[in-house]
Formats: structure tokens, C-alpha cells, sequence
């Protein structure tokens, strides 16, 4: 156990969760205080990550260790993977945060809701930065429980229902994974993530259990990413405030998921182990599935966030289709939609957050001709879609076309048909919105209704919105450049291979 | 020397302060009480570095030794069992200080009796022959019985009415026992009984006398019956005891016979654990299904008391290592539910799910209480319920008991829904009974949430503790 520098990663995550208990014993009242405690804390994370991403940079090993069970160790490292996480949820943490703090102005139970909400990031920020598969199932099991406060924020009898749902779907998950990892352990010992895997030398002669145990894995983390058939608790949690949406469907819940599905093909199990277990081709066809799946619903809502769930159902899928595909292309353009689908997602919903806080938007027959009425939130809006979408040179296109070439390296070409059919659908539910937006008159119902946010209010709404629109468009038009996602993850996984 | 003195003082204090207490003014009373809970785990520290630096300590009463005396056994089992009473009846003892002061009339017999109760599950646990036992259960159980009837209800009056007739058929069952070993050994030592024993059907017989009557005072499923009421109508500090503590006497008294006395557990274990994985689902379903708190929580721990039964099935190192773990973070977290729910009960006047919306903004602490020990009793991490989960999970794993495995794994996600629907009915702002909210003095809430946050720190602080488990595995466990 190392306390000094090396530690890092503990700290990362203790910045959340000392936020978090500190909002709860500021209480209700002091409002100034807990704004400036976010806020710092968020900036701070920031901050101690640059210090990590320098030390990566240099060669430096962040570790901290320390034994939970005899056996089993409790371990929080930092990674390019873990980085590659951690950064996205940081920035979108502080972003949200503002986003939240405009968002939620004026209702009851704030404390609360903050409390929770650092609770969530620390818990996400544990997820980005654990170890090895048991620190990452604690801190899986911390997410859920952090979550379920938010999704029932507003205490109706609705949210409760949502809440009901989505604590059996991950509960239910969070035990098969339990089980699982248990397996695992027993089969293989307690072991750390390593690239590649390090079940090479228990594999022989128990191919049956390690396939059991990886269909356990996959399952309990699929019911966080939403993978089908698990997917359902997603759309129902909707009925939570706009800003927890954004987070669960950006960065926290479905991500963390998402997230725990690399590990395990890559990390855990290693991408030829759970080739040769065929593991990978299961992966493959539920994630294709999923994606296809989630389109088709999506295009059948007509409540604007329920429409938006669902388009994170199926793009979601596509991070567990890149690293089941395997090859140095498909494994890029799963693991930069990670990032890429963060932040289009987080866009849209903060718009929808903007449409329903303003203009008491919900439903999109009500989007006619909001371009005039709340131009900057529609502009947001259209970058977010059409990212979404895959337009050239948008972030989502190149995702998809490291994924198409991938898929064509691997030989494995039905997966680009899967690709041109979502990008389709998602057009085709997109499209249509964008089009109500700009080139659909005002109803009478739009005009009448009052703009129902004060200017400090609708400052702290959009300018959040337009800085992650403006990422997710930079995300794309500017991924030859350094320092964009796509940068970063072509230097970790060439770095993998070498 | 001094190891021996501090031996006695921990049976002794308590029982003798117990009797200074009925003599005393009620000004004196509160004085002995916060002494005795004090002085308790002041020995204790003594007695752990004693343990941990030379091992387990036998000692005979009065220099008499086994078949004819009284023997004395600290060992680690026994020690944690000390700890966990002393940890919760102080915190219990604080929280009951604000019920039972000095002006109410009532402390006169409360104090005395909590005392008493205190004195007989310290003696118990350090008893090492079966009479002895037999007299500290029962000087445990009439003691409790008095303290739910405290409670001054006719529900409650009625619950200690049924308590106290099961508990004395289980205690018939359980001297029957001990006299037919008697009656063919010629001792009641434990570590003499299998030795001495020529007849094995008398043996047979009067072991199954025991463990049945004993399973009827561990409330075990489907002799749990009296619990629900019992624990459901007690006074809050009392509820705490009985549930963390003493229903877990006779599952002590259960291990010691089974694994300490050389007989073959396997033989009834398989018997046993199906009772206990039967007792975690009935526990969770019926914990389901009820509407008033305490009530959620007294069936909780019928379903609780089935984790420490699952060993027998198991018998295996993990195994045991995780049942004392189930142990001691079931006993701070279920002491740390009865205590929030006392607070509730006092804030309200009543504990219905349906009265307890907007608990988070009338009683933070108390919900945070309650809300720390559920992640304790669903087995989530980061607490000490997690860590025996996993070790009883793994320990199913390892020897590839898969209906072992089902009963922990729908166990847990029963836990998890009752404990939920306490959560969300705290949050709940629509439809709210409007009532009056009662302040209730600050201490009984911190006392509720120390015990919960050392539930949660039982998750962290693993190593020391399963060292010493490990120090003094019973007997009869193959490694």
C-alpha cells in the first residue's frame, strides 16, 4: 500500500466521494457553498488527471493496492484505458454539473441530488480506474446503488415504478456477476487486468465452465449497456431529471457497462481466449442485434426522450461490436464511439433537457419550427443528430468507419451490412426532427407558449450544451489532430500490440 | 493472573452491577449501566491481545477441573461473539438512555434486566460444558422476555406470552438432551462428551433433543414463529439485542455442540443448511409482504439467521470464515435497522412504509442510518455483509454445492427488495399522511448510525479480524 504520488487514481476517485459526503452535511440551505464545492471539486478532478495523463505520458506506473480479502486485492491503476474513460467522465462531470445546477434551480431536494450525482461520478471514476475485475464489480454494485436515488429524484409514483425496474434489471445483473467473477476466481485465481488476458494457463481442459463463466460476465454487464434482451430499464428511466439522463446514457450507467464489456474481452479473458471459446461470435450477433434492435424502436417513439433512449440502446452496441470484432481497426472504432457517442448523446439530451425546461417540450410533434424559437439549443441539436447519424466528417462516422474497415479486415463482412441498415435507421428517425426543427412552421400551440427560463437560468442550460456541442463536433472534424479521441485511441491500441 | 481476573469480570461485572441496579437509585442505575457497558470492552482489549499474542485460554472456576468443575473458554470464536455484545449493547444501551431515564418508572426494571441479559451472553459464551449452557440461555431468555413485555402493549404483552412458552418447551427439549448424554457419559464437558460416550443411539437421540430445541430459540425457519411478533413489538434498544444478539446465542451453542465436541456434523448437516436456505427465502419473501418496518426488519433476520446455518452444508474454512462474518456485520447492521426504526417509530408514532414519506428531509440521519445498514444486509458493496457474501458464495463454489449457491444468490436479490421498499417509501413526496414529527434526541440517532457505519467499515477492515478466525477454526472443519 502506497500512499505518495503513485496513488493517484485513489485520489481521483476519493474527490467524488468526499464531494459527495461533504454536499450531504452541507445540507439543503447552503446553496452557495455547494455550488462552489462542486464546481472546485470538478475542476480539481480535472486537474489531477492532467497531473496522470503527464505521468503516463513520461512512463510513469500508477498503482494503489490494498488487500480487501485474504487473496484479493482492491486495486485502482490508471491505465490508457482507464484514462481514456476517466477524461470523458470528468469534463462531462464539470459540464453536467453547471448544466444541473441551472437545470434543477428552484427544486426541492438539491442536496440530495448532488449528493448523489458526485456519489455516481465516484463511482464511475472507480469503474475507469479499477484494477482488476472484483475492484470493478465493487465499484459496478456502488454505481447502482448511487443511481437509483436520481432515477427517483422526483419521488412520483412513476419514478418509483422506473426505479423499481431498474434496480431488478441491475441487481439481477450485478448478482450474475457476482457468481461469475466467483467462477472466475476459482478457476483462475484473483488477476489483474492484463492486455491480453491471463487465463492463458488455466484455459486447458476447462472450456466449458470458462464459457459459463464468460456468459455470466457478459450478461452482467450487458444489463448495464442495455444489450439485448436486458435493455428495457433504459427508456423507463427516463422519468429522471434531464441532467441524469445525460449522465447515465453519456458516461455513468450504460458506459460503465459498455466499459466492463472491453475489459472482459480484452483484459480479463483476452480477445484470442474468448475467440477460441467463440464467446466472441455470441458478443458479436447480440451487439448487432442490439444495435438493429434499438433502432427500430427508437424510430417508433414519439416522446423525445424515449426516442433518444433507444438510440442509445443500439449505439451503445456498437463498442461491444468493435472489441468482439477484434483487429487493430474494429477495436479503434469501438473504443473511440466510447467517447464519440458520450458526447453527441450528452448533447442531445441536454437539448431535450433545454426544449422541456423552456417551452415545456416533450413529445416531437411540439418541435415544429423550434428553430426560431430556441435557435442555439436547435444548432446543438443538429450537430448532435447528425453525429449521431455518421455524417462526414461528423464524430460519429469515423466510429463507424473504423468499424466497417475492421469488420472487413476480420473477414467479416455481414457486419457492414448491419452498419449501412442502423445508419440508415438512425436517419430516419433523426432526419425527420431535424427537419420538424428547421423547416416545419411554428404551431400556434409553439408561439403562444411563454419561454419559461430567466436568463441566468437559460445561460446556465445552454452555454453547457453548446460547449459539448462543440466537443462532439471537434471530436470529429478535428480527429487527425493530437489530443482528439480518436489520436488517443490509436495510440492505445498500437500501444496494446507493441 | 490478571488475563484469568478479567475472565470472571466480564460474567461478573454485569451480574453483579445487576444486582447493585435494583438496589440503587435511579440516578445510581444509569451510573452502573454506562460503567459496566464501558469497563466490558475495556477488559476485552486485554483479553484480544492476550488471545492474539499466546491463543485460546481455558480456565477452571475455582481451581476444579473438568468432569466436576466449571470451565471457562476464550477462544477466537468466543471473542468475537464478545466483542459484537459489547459493541451493541453499548451502542443499544446509549440509545436506550433516552427511553429509560431516570424519571421514567420504568427504568427500574429495565436496567436491571439489560444487565442481567448482558451477564447471561457473556457467561455463554465463554461456557464450555453443555449445563452451563443450558444456564446462561436460559438466564438469557428470561431476561429478554421481561424487557419485549417493557414495551407495555397488548401486542406486546402477547408476543413475550409466546416467547416465553416456546422458549421453555425448547429448553425442555435441550435438558432432556443434556440428561440422557449425561445419563451415558457420565460428563457434560464438551471436549469429554464423544470421548466418554459408549452408547451412540442415546447420543443420537439427545443431540437431536438439543439442536431441535435449540432451533426453536434461534428462531430457525420453520420454528420462527414467535420472532416476527417479538422482535416487531419490543422496545427499540431491546429489538436491537434481541435480533443482533441473542437469537444468535443458540446458533452459537449450535456451532459449539456440532464442530467442538468431535461429533461428525456431516452427518445432520446437509438437514441444517436446507433449513437455512429455506429460511432465507421464506424470511425474504415474508419481509416482502409486510407494511410496517419493524415488522420488514424482524422477518429479515429470520431470513439472515439462514446465512449462518449454510455452513453445516459447506463445512469448509471460507465457509466458516464467511459465517463469522455474516455474523458480526449482521449483528451491527440489524442493531443499526432496530435502532433508525425505534427513532422512526418515536418521530411518528407509528412505523406503517406508508407514513415514512419525506423521511430524508425530517430525519437525515436516521435515513442514512437506515439506508447504510440495507447496503450491509443486501450484501453490497462496500460493507462487511459483501465480504461474508462473497466468502460464503466462493466457499459454495469451490465445493460445488449449486443449491447452496441459488438459495445465497435469490437471497440476497430478496434483501435487496425489502430493503428498497423501505427506501423508496422514505423518499416518497406524493400522497403523504400528514403528520406530526416528534424531535427525538440527537444521540438515539447517532448511535443508530455508528453501529450502520461500522457495518460499512466491517467492509474495509477484513484482514485482523478473519487472522483471528482463523486462529481458531472448530475442530471438526476439514482445512
Amino acid at each position: 500500500m502506497s500512499w505518495g504520488l503513485t496513488a493517484l487514481p485513489l485520489y481521483v476517485v476519493l474527490m467524488s466521494l468526499v464531494t459527495s459526503v461533504l454536499i450531504f452535511a452541507l445540507g439543503e440551505d447552503r446553496q452557495i457553498a455547494r455550488t462552489v464545492l462542486n464546481l472546485t471539486a470538478a475542476v480539481a478532478k480535472l486537474a489531477l488527471i492532467a497531473i496522470m495523463i503527464v505521468g503516463i505520458q513520461a512512463g510513469y506506473h500508477f498503482e494503489f493496492r490494498a488487500p480487501l480479502l485474504p487473496g484479493l486485492d482492491f486495486v485502482l491503476i490508471a491505465d490508457r484505458m482507464t484514462m481514456l474513460f476517466s477524461i470523458l467522465s470528468a469534463v462531462l462531470w464539470l459540464i453536467t454539473t453547471v448544466y444541473a445546477i441551472g437545470y434543477l434551480e428552484r427544486s426541492p431536494d438539491r442536496a440530495r441530488f448532488f449528493g448523489f450525482f458526485s456519489l455516481c461520478v465516484a463511482a464511475t471514476m472507480g469503474v475507469a480506474a479499477a484494477g482488476n475485475l472484483f475492484t470493478f464489480f465493487i465499484f459496478y454494485e456502488l454505481l447502482t446503488l448511487a443511481t437509483w436515488p436520481l432515477v427517483v429524484h422526483r419521488g412520483t409514483a412513476a419514478a418509483f415504478a422506473a426505479g423499481r425496474i431498474y434496480l431488478g434489471y441491475t441487481l439481477v445483473g450485478g448478482v450474475l456477476l457476482l457468481v461469475g467473477l466467483i467462477g472466475l476466481y476459482a478457476i483462475g485465481g484473483a488477476q489483474d487486468f492484463v492486455l491480453g488476458g491471463a487465463l492463458g494457463s488455466v484455459a486447458q481442459g476447462s472450456d466449458r465452465a470458462l464459457q459459463g463463466i464468460f456468459l455470466l460476465l457478459m450478461f452482467g454487464f450487458g444489463v448495464k449497456a442495455a444489450l439485448l434482451p436486458l435493455h428495457s430499464w433504459l427508456p423507463r428511466a427516463m422519468v429522471a431529471p434531464a441532467p441524469v439522463s445525460a449522465l447515465l446514457h453519456a458516461v455513468a450507467v450504460v458506459k460503465a457497462g459498455a466499459f466492463g464489456l472491453v475489459r472482459l474481452v480484452q483484459d480479463v479473458f483476452g480477445f484470442e481466449l474468448s475467440e477460441a471459446l467463440g464467446m466472441n461470435s455470441v458478443l458479436m450477433v447480440l451487439a448487432s442485434a442490439t444495435v438493429i434492435y434499438g433502432s427500430v424502436l427508437a424510430l417508433r417513439q414519439s416522446d423525445l426522450k424515449r426516442r433518444l433512449a433507444y438510440s442509445t440502446v443500439s449505439q451503445v452496441s456498437y463498442v461491444a461490436l468493435g472489441v468482439a470484432t477484434g483487429g487493430t481497426l474494429a477495436t479503434i472504432g469501438g473504443l473511440v464511439h466510447l467517447v464519440h457517442q458520450g458526447l453527441t448523446k450528452i448533447t442531445l439530451f441536454f437539448c431535450a433537457g433545454n426544449y422541456a425546461e423552456g417551452l415545456g417540450i416533450h413529445n416531437i410533434q411540439e418541435l415544429d419550427g423550434m428553430g426560431r424559437r430556441m435557435p442555439v439549443t436547435s444548432v446543438c441539436f443538429t450537430v448532435g443528430a447528425l453525429g449521431m447519424m455518421g455524417m462526414p466528417p461528423m464524430a460519429g462516422f469515423i466510429s463507424k468507419w473504423y468499424l466497417g474497415s475492421g469488420a472487413a479486415a476480420a473477414g467479416q463482412h455481414w457486419i457492414i451490412a448491419v452498419l449501412v441498415a442502423s445508419t440508415l435507421l438512425n436517419a430516419a428517425y433523426f432526419l425527420p426532427l431535424v427537419h420538424r426543427i428547421w423547416f416545419r412552421p411554428l404551431t400556434d400551440a409553439g408561439r403562444a407558449q411563454p419561454m419559461q427560463l430567466g436568463r441566468l437560468r437559460a445561460g446556465a442550460l445552454v452555454i453547457p450544451t453548446l460547449i459539448v456541442a462543440v466537443l462532439a463536433l471537434g471530436a470529429g472534424v478535428l480527429a487527425g489532430l493530437p489530443l482528439s479521441p480518436l489520436f488517443w485511441v490509436q495510440r492505445l491500441v498500437a500501444g496494446g500490440a507493441a | 493472573m490478571i488475563t484469568e481476573w478479567l475472565l470472571i469480570g466480564i460474567v461478573f461485572l454485569p451480574l453483579l452491577a445487576a444486582c447493585a441496579s435494583i438496589l440503587g437509585g435511579a440516578r445510581a442505575q444509569t451510573l452502573l449501566v454506562v460503567g459496566t457497558q464501558l469497563a466490558v470492552p475495556v477488559m476485552l482489549i486485554v483479553l484480544t491481545a492476550r488471545i492474539a499474542d499466546q491463543g485460546s485460554l481455558l480456565y477452571t472456576l475455582g481451581g476444579w477441573t473438568a468432569p466436576l468443575g466449571i470451565r471457562l473458554l476464550l477462544d477466537p470464536l468466543a471473542l468475537v461473539m464478545l466483542w459484537l455484545c459489547a459493541i451493541v449493547t453499548a451502542f443499544a444501551a446509549w440509545h436506550a438512555l433516552g427511553d429509560f431515564h431516570a424519571d421514567n418508572p420504568k427504568a427500574g426494571s429495565f436496567w436491571p434486566l439489560w444487565l442481567l441479559l448482558l451477564a447471561g451472553m457473556n457467561a455463554l459464551f465463554l461456557s464450555a460444558d453443555l449445563f452451563n449452557l443450558y444456564v446462561c440461555i436460559e438466564l438469557v431468555t428470561l431476561s429478554a422476555i421481561p424487557l419485549i413485555a417493557l414495551s407495555d402493549t397488548p401486542d406486546a404483552l402477547r408476543a413475550a406470552m409466546r416467547y416465553l412458552l416456546l422458549a421453555l418447551l425448547a429448553s425442555l427439549a435441550y435438558l432432556l438432551g443434556v440428561a440422557l448424554i449425561y445419563n451415558a457419559s457420565g460428563t457434560l464437558d464438551l471436549h469429554l462428551l464423544t470421548a466418554q460416550t459408549a452408547d451412540p443411539t442415546a447420543l443420537r437421540v439427545a443431540l437431536a433433543l438439543i439442536t431441535v430445541g435449540l432451533l426453536l430459540k434461534a428462531a430457525v425457519f420453520p420454528l420462527h414463529v414467535w420472532l416476527p411478533p417479538a422482535h416487531g413489538n419490543a422496545p427499540g434498544a431491546v429489538s436491537a439485542v434481541l435480533s443482533a444478539l441473542v437469537v444468535k446465542t443458540a446458533i452459537y451453542m449450535l456451532y459449539r455442540i456440532w464442530y467442538w465436541s468431535g461429533i461428525d456434523a456431516m452427518a445432520i448437516g446437509s438437514v441444517l443448511a436446507w433449513l437455512g436456505g429455506a429460511a432465507l427465502i421464506y424470511g425474504g419473501v415474508a419481509a416482502l409482504l409486510q407494511s410496517r418496518l419493524k415488522l420488514i426488519i424482524a422477518y429479515s433476520t429470520v431470513a439472515q439467521l439462514g446465512y449462518l446455518l449454510l455452513v453445516f452444508a459447506l463445512a469448509q474454512q471460507t465457509a466458516w470464515q464467511g459465517t463469522l462474518y455474516q455474523v458480526l456485520s449482521h449483528g451491527l447492521a440489524k442493531a443499526a435497522l432496530f435502532l433508525a426504526a425505534a427513532n422512526v417509530l418515536h418521530a411518528l408514532g407509528r412505523d406503517e412504509l406508508t407514513a415514512m414519506g419525506r423521511l430524508d428531509q425530517t430525519m437525515p440521519l436516521t435515513l442514512f442510518a437506515l439506508a447504510l445498514a440495507a447496503v450491509s444486509i443486501m450484501g453490497l458493496p462496500p460493507s462487511g455483509g459483501f465480504l461474508a457474501k462473497w466468502l460464503l458464495v466462493q466457499s459454495a463454489w469451490e465445493v460445488q454445492n449449486w443449491w447452496i449457491l441459488a438459495c445465497l444468490v435469490v437471497g440476497s436479490l430478496l434483501a435487496a427488495g425489502y430493503m428498497f421498499r423501505i427506501l423508496a417509501a422514505a423518499l416518497q413526496s406524493e400522497d403523504l399522511v400528514q403528520q406530526e414529527v416528534q424531535p427525538i434526541p440527537r444521540h438515539q440517532e447517532v448511535a443508530a448510525l455508528v453501529l450502520a457505519l461500522g457495518a460499512l467499515a466491517l467492509g474495509f477492515g477484513s484482514a485482523p479480524i478473519l487472522e483471528l478466525v482463523n486462529q481458531g477454526m472448530p475442530g471438526g472443519l476439514p482445512e
